[in-house]
């Protein structure tokens, strides 16, 4: 095998993420951080739960939450994961065009996603006067939340660079594990997103 | 890389059973709508009390990560034992922390 790690259909392994050391080394690396992001998310999870009747005579969650916005967000973010699923299903042929196209329609949902909940935030506090420094809940809710919106946002980032870095290479085993690390990250969020919305506003609305 | 046994050309078998994967994939993904439609309907209905909403939306999320975390991260497949290893790891630490916060505020 030559050291050029250009990818063409004759010598294309089936999973090019995994191909070399590098690429298990960065597989292995980032479940080892999700698994780390679990526990984070756990703490604000569990600081959240403690504290969400603490409303300080302020709002509470049955006042403000809306569901219909909280569904939208969570159909546009498990689309975006459903996407992204396509992106590596095309990785894995070697199409790196239809890759890069799945992976831009990906980031364009993810942003959709952090619009609204901009527009969440910004219509909690002014129309409800209801900010970080409300209540403990409203401490807990922005962190919680806001720290997810903050991962979006970064994954964003991440994604941009990604793409445009590579534009012109094309796929090959070196970055084909950046993209796969990428998706993992990606369907991460979507997890957290997953009991955002139950634990949250789904148990929020209850009361 | 004497190795080259996994190597070999993207032959229309292996697209095939590509093919085949994205389609469990998209079974996964209707799945996964649909456990976010029944939570939503049963918090938005009121069909059901709220003492047993909690637990039912609560069992939906686990079901709907679950898909996440074997389909979609394809944990199901094999080579994914230290992810499993690092993630229910991460999973036992997380479910002591929550019990630990909320135990103490709590109690």
């Amino acid at each position: 095998m030559s050291h050029d790690h250009s990818l063409n259909p004759e010598t294309m392994p089936h999973n090019p993420e995994k191909a070399t050391l590098e690429g298990r080394n960065k597989f292995l690396g980032l479940w080892f951080f999700l698994g780390g992001e679990t526990v984070l998310f756990a703490s604000l999870f569990g600081t959240y739960l403690a504290l969400k009747n603490s409303t300080a005579g302020g709002v509470a969650s049955q006042d403000i939450f809306g569901l219909g916005l909280v569904f939208l967000m969570t159909m546009l973010l498990l689309t975006s994961s459903l996407t992204s699923v396509y992106a590596m299903y095309h990785m894995k042929n070697n199409n790196f065009k239809k890759m890069q196209l799945w992976l831009g329609v990906t980031g364009l949902l993810g942003l959709t996603f952090l619009g609204c909940e901009i527009y969440e935030f910004a219509h909690y506090i002014n129309d409800y006067d209801f900010t970080f420094r409300s209540s403990a809940f409203g401490s807990a809710f922005y962190t919680l939340v806001g720290f997810h919106g903050g991962h979006v946002l970064f994954g964003l980032c991440w994604l941009t660079a990604l793409m445009i870095r590579n534009a012109k290479r094309g796929l090959n085993l070196y970055n084909a594990p950046k993209f796969y690390t990428f998706s993992l990250y990606w369907h991460f969020i979507d997890v957290v997103w997953v009991f955002i919305f139950t634990v949250v506003y789904l148990m929020g609305s209850v009361g | 890389m004497a190795n080259n046994s996994n190597t070999s050309n993207l032959d229309s078998f292996q697209k095939q059973k590509n093919k085949d994967e994205m389609k469990k994939q998209l079974i996964s993904f209707a799945l996964m709508i649909g456990f976010t439609l029944i939570a939503f309907a049963i918090v938005a209905s009121d069909v059901i009390s709220d003492m047993f909403v909690v637990p039912v939306i609560l069992l939906l999320a686990v079901i709907q990560v679950a898909f996440q975390f074997y389909y979609f991260m394809h944990m199901k497949d094999k080579d994914h034992e230290w992810p499993s290893i690092m993630i229910y790891g991460g999973v036992w630490a997380a479910l002591l922390t929550i019990a630990g916060l909320v135990l103490v505020v709590w109690w």
